[in-house]
């Protein structure tokens, strides 16, 4: 039995080894093939070019949860032109390591995106110019793009968006109808005083209104962090800039560091779980509690919809999906509106072959332009396009979509998007991990403070070198 | 002998204990890997049923979105054919630079030897970068890589092996009138044949469960991903993270090499014994 | 014969060579390069000199602390898993029936890959956890504790194969001499039989010892790191340094070379240590 076994098993292996002989021939045989075409870099690309005739578009996708809509877009664009599309979506958290190991090879990332001035830090080697495009010509206002020092147009961005606290309208209806509500309707809470007295007396009445917290669990899973260490991050540090009168800082004093703690500890404190579970919960999970009708309130913006509409069992009806501004207790904030901006800026690889930057450019043409493409724009991702060639009713549809217009043509002041200047994904990355450690207990406020003024810091010149 | 009786018992029970303790957490997934996502987190210990009973729905949706299955197949594919060319070519190689003394051959053989202790960090950058450029990101590519960065533990088993068999037989052969490559094949490698087991199975056990150099190779934009590449995509890809479907994925990526181990098993614990002396 | 045989040298070596010069001499040879270079790829690398090995230490504490944990680390598996896989090898060798099927169980993690076992322990351990309010992720303990028991979990039975083979090697006259002269079944132990499997003991150490050391894959699905890298082994570090950041690539190459240097003199020690107790005995 030991030899039968023995020789059966070793049989294989000869026989595979003579199966692949030839395969393997071929491979050693690529490398010494390739060996000219290094030498001369101008031929190999030439060669490549040859090759496909066509260039091929490689589209590197910075958001989970619109992969599929992508994968779609990729295969019409195909279907209609002909050109061979590949959408890859990094997972989240994860968009520069994954950029990094594929815009340097081979058959590279052709078209990507960046966050912004200190995403456009990184990537400027790779970053095309784009003043010439149809995209920059066509974008609404020109001041949205990223520009470099010598005047060129790096980055374009895509899609303006907004977030803020999404609420849901009938329990927050079934409250104001309980007895001594804190509060007559959702337009009463404009400050933080007003909104920590609501969200408490509802905690005390969860029972009553049938849910198991008040908002969504505060999802500090590493990767899953960044409606905090980024999202929440951005109003502390735009009321800093704007105090200071600059647009970005070396060093951050982070000032309204309690505002942070007075919104953070309100969302911990009235969660669907304690604040220690909160290392295990992602965005998904937060949203499908929202949508189960588990919990009244999350913070998110325009592209939780999704999410929200997607999920299983979903109870939520979509005309009580709506938004109010995230209040801190920072003096004046009644008047305050959603935080819009942009952190999606698309870029093209300027080391890819000249035919797939052409071909990745006629791509986003595309998107913008034709009207398939941008009937995916709007409609598929939900992109609220900044761009002249989207008419008015070519805007999306969904609720949070529509609230978003309502705060902006309603007067109140919108909360521009300062995160774009956060020093580095290793500082909100470790912002992220103090957070959890202070849901925790193991690190205190003022721990936490610190580690964000070192941490910018020490990013902040680390990039300056 | 009661008392032996007593102890004996008494082992008894402290082996079924340990049993259980190494077969929970496998028995754990499993059980996890039929109730519904949202009833995992809540209730991880119960055992499923009625409402969060799901059948197999965990294992369709985790296979309609990872592409598990053709994981699988490439894992075996580049598993087989990399253990494969290593056991021909390394063979030959050890043979070699044991029968011929030479300075070229002792300094071969110092390098295979070197490289075993060279952590994956240390190439992992020029190595990813070096199989880029020459078109080895595929799963041909991933075998010819796995040779030769197998090829250190391979020719050290190997030549440890050739250096005891006496020359005499060869000699005979040789007479015959074979040639070296006949020589080799017909009177050596039979020979070897039990190294040769032992080399596969230490060979086929770290390509199988390799993640780093598929992962970094192979990356996450082709079609080539192998089974660690997958869970760890799936698992990292926290937008749309199902723990039901992870935890189908899970067993599902354990199942091929329980049913290896349960045939082969004495192979393997002879072979690990086998590699860990000389190793 | 050696004649012939030398004229085949490019049929038997240079498949294997080939691909041994790709998958390790260039890369290796480019990586200690590089590693005194600033770069993004292999082309545009420029000469720091030791720059990069100053700001491996200097940047951040992060490399030391990863250092100082997988120091701890290793030290503590090994003692765990070797102490753990000597009892179970001298229960199983006691001549009982059934042993067999224990022995197949116990080692059967081993053959789990590390990236699939570290997530099945990380839903366990989660799991186990959830009942006293918390995740793996909240505390630095928690990680390391369960990064101890995963290794235990996976490394026990293969340790234990070896030591049951070497104790089946002791000469069982030896041991009956020794009761006949009246040792306690602990002299029995320590005077007898430990001395006989030192070979085995030293065998196991050291694979240990480099396991726990270069361990990477259990590592990234347990924790990854989490939380703020208290749980980051030196491997991993490494590749965080490289991958999940931009402008750090010739730290994460310095600091490899470092580890590959740690490494190499674990290796030699060993050499020495086994080499040495072949000569005694």
């Amino acid at each position: 039995m030991k030899k039968k076994l023995l020789s059966a098993l070793l049989s294989v292996a000869m026989v595979s080894a003579l199966l692949v002989g030839c395969g393997d021939k071929a491979a050693t045989e690529a490398p010494a093939a390739d060996d000219a075409a290094t030498e001369a870099p101008a031929e190999e690309t030439a060669a490549a070019e040859e090759a496909t005739g066509t260039g091929k578009v490689y589209y590197l996708n910075f958001k989970p949860e619109v992969d599929e809509a992508w994968q779609e877009i990729a295969a019409a664009y195909t279907e209609a032109t002909g050109v061979e599309v590949k959408v890859v979506t990094a997972a989240s958290g994860t968009y520069e390591e994954v950029l990094k190991t594929e815009i340097a090879q081979s058959e590279p990332v052709t078209l990507f995106q960046i966050n912004g001035p200190v995403g456009y830090q990184n990537w400027k080697d790779y970053c095309k110019d784009l003043k010439d495009t149809e995209l920059y010509n066509a974008l609404s206002d020109k001041s949205l793009a990223v520009t470099g020092d010598d005047g060129g147009v790096y980055g374009i961005p895509y899609t303006v968006e907004t977030y803020g606290i999404i609420y849901n309208n009938a329990i927050m209806e079934k409250y104001f109808a309980t007895a001594d509500a804190k509060a007559a309707s959702v337009d009463e809470i404009n400050n933080f005083d007003t909104l920590k007295a609501v969200v408490e007396d509802m905690t005390a009445k969860k029972d009553e209104l049938g849910i198991q917290g008040v908002f969504a669990s505060t999802s500090l899973l590493p990767g899953e962090d960044w409606r905090w260490q980024t999202h929440l991050a951005n109003i502390p540090v735009y009321y800093e800039y704007k105090d200071k009168g600059v647009s970005d800082l070396a060093d951050l004093e982070f000032t309204y560091s309690d505002n942070f703690k007075n919104i953070f500890d309100l969302y911990i404190n009235n969660s669907t779980c304690a604040p220690t579970l909160l290392g295990s919960k992602s965005v998904t999970d937060s949203m499908a509690e929202f949508a189960l009708g588990e919990c009244a309130l999350v913070q998110n913006g325009n592209w939780g919809w999704g999410q929200i509409a997607d999920v299983e069992g979903n109870v939520v009806n979509a005309d009580d999906v709506k938004f109010m501004p995230i209040y801190t207790g920072v003096a004046g904030e009644e008047n305050q509106g959603l935080c819009t901006g942009t952190e999606n800026f698309w870029c093209i690889n300027s080391q890819a072959s000249a035919e797939d930057q052409k071909a990745s450019e006629d791509f986003v043409n595309w998107m913008i332009s034709s009207d398939e493409g941008k009937n995916y724009m709007v409609n598929t991702l939900g992109n609220a396009a900044p761009f002249t060639t989207f008419g008015d009713d070519e805007k999306p549809s969904d609720p949070l979509a529509k609230e978003m217009y309502r705060f902006m043509e309603g007067g109140k002041t919108s909360v521009s998007w300062n995160f774009t200047t956060f020093p580095s994904q290793a500082f909100k990355d470790d912002f992220g991990a103090a957070l959890l450690e202070y849901c925790n207990g193991n690190m205190t406020w003022d721990d936490v403070k610190n580690t964000v003024v070192t941490r910018w810091a020490e990013e902040k010149a680390a990039l300056a070198q | 002998m009661t008392k032996r009786r007593v102890t004996n018992a008494i082992i008894y029970v402290i082996l079924s204990l340990l049993t259980v303790a190494f077969l929970y957490p496998l028995i754990f997934i499993l059980i996890n890997s039929f109730k519904g996502k949202f009833f995992i987190s809540k209730d991880p210990f119960a055992i499923p049923s009625g409402d969060t009973f799901v059948g197999l729905s965990n294992y369709v949706n985790g296979l309609m979105k990872t592409g598990l299955l053709s994981a699988i197949g490439y894992s075996f594919f580049i598993t087989i054919v990399s253990v494969a060319l290593i056991i021909l070519f390394t063979s030959m190689t050890a043979y070699y630079i044991s029968r011929i003394k030479s300075k070229v051959t002792s300094v071969i053989y110092y390098m295979f030897t070197f490289s075993m202790i060279v952590p994956f960090q240390m190439v992992m950058f020029t190595m990813t970068s070096l199989a880029d450029k020459f078109h080895l990101r595929n799963p041909l590519g991933m075998c010819f890589l796995y040779l030769g960065f197998g090829a250190g533990l391979s020719v050290f088993m190997f030549a440890g092996f050739v250096k005891s068999i006496p020359l005499e037989i060869e000699e005979a052969a040789m007479i015959d009138g074979c040639n070296p490559l006949q020589n080799f094949f017909r009177v050596v490698f039979p020979i070897l044949k039990p190294t040769a087991i032992t080399v596969a199975i230490l060979n086929a056990m770290w390509i199988w469960n390799d993640f780093l150099l598929p992962y970094l190779v192979i990356g996450v934009s082709t079609k080539y991903k192998t089974i660690p590449v997958v869970v760890q995509m799936l698992v990292g890809s926290n937008g749309n993270k199902d723990m039901g479907a992870l935890m189908a994925m899970l067993v599902l990526a354990i199942i091929p090499i329980i049913i290896f181990y349960l045939f082969c098993q004495k192979y393997i614990i002879e072979g690990v014994v086998a590699g860990a002396v000389k190793g | 014969m050696q004649k012939t045989l030398k004229k085949y040298f490019v049929i038997f070596t240079v498949p294997t060579l080939l691909a041994f010069a790709f998958a390790f001499i260039i890369p290796f040879i480019q990586g200690l390069y590089l590693s005194f270079c600033e770069f993004t790829t292999v082309k545009n690398a420029k000469w720091v000199g030791l720059n990069n090995y100053v700001r491996a230490f200097t940047d951040n504490k992060d490399f030391l602390n990863a250092l100082l944990l997988t120091a701890c680390f290793t030290i503590v598996s090994i003692l765990t898993i070797n102490l753990f896989a000597f009892a179970i090898a001298l229960l199983l060798t006691r001549k009982m029936k059934g042993t067999n099927l224990f022995r197949t169980v116990f080692f059967m993690p081993n053959l789990i890959g590390g990236i699939v076992l570290g997530y099945t322990w990380q839903q366990m351990i989660n799991a186990v956890l959830l009942r006293y309010e918390t995740t793996i992720v909240s505390n630095a303990k928690y990680g390391f504790i369960g990064l101890v028991i995963l290794m235990n979990w996976q490394m026990i039975g293969y340790m234990m194969i070896i030591y049951i083979a070497g104790l089946q090697n002791v000469p069982t006259d030896l041991i009956e001499a020794a009761q006949i002269d009246g040792a306690t079944p602990w002299q029995r132990l320590t005077k007898v039989t430990i001395p006989m499997v030192m070979p085995s003991i030293t065998i196991c150490m050291f694979l240990t010892l480099s396991n726990s050391f270069k361990l990477f894959d259990q590592n990234k699905a347990l924790t990854d790191g989490a939380p703020m890298n208290k749980t980051e082994l030196l491997a991993l570090n490494i590749y965080r340094t490289y991958y999940a950041r931009t402008g750090y690539e010739g730290v994460g190459q310095a600091k490899a070379v470092m580890f590959f240097v740690l490494v190499a003199v674990i290796a030699l020690v060993q050499l020495r240590l086994t080499r040495s107790k072949e000569v005694d005995q």
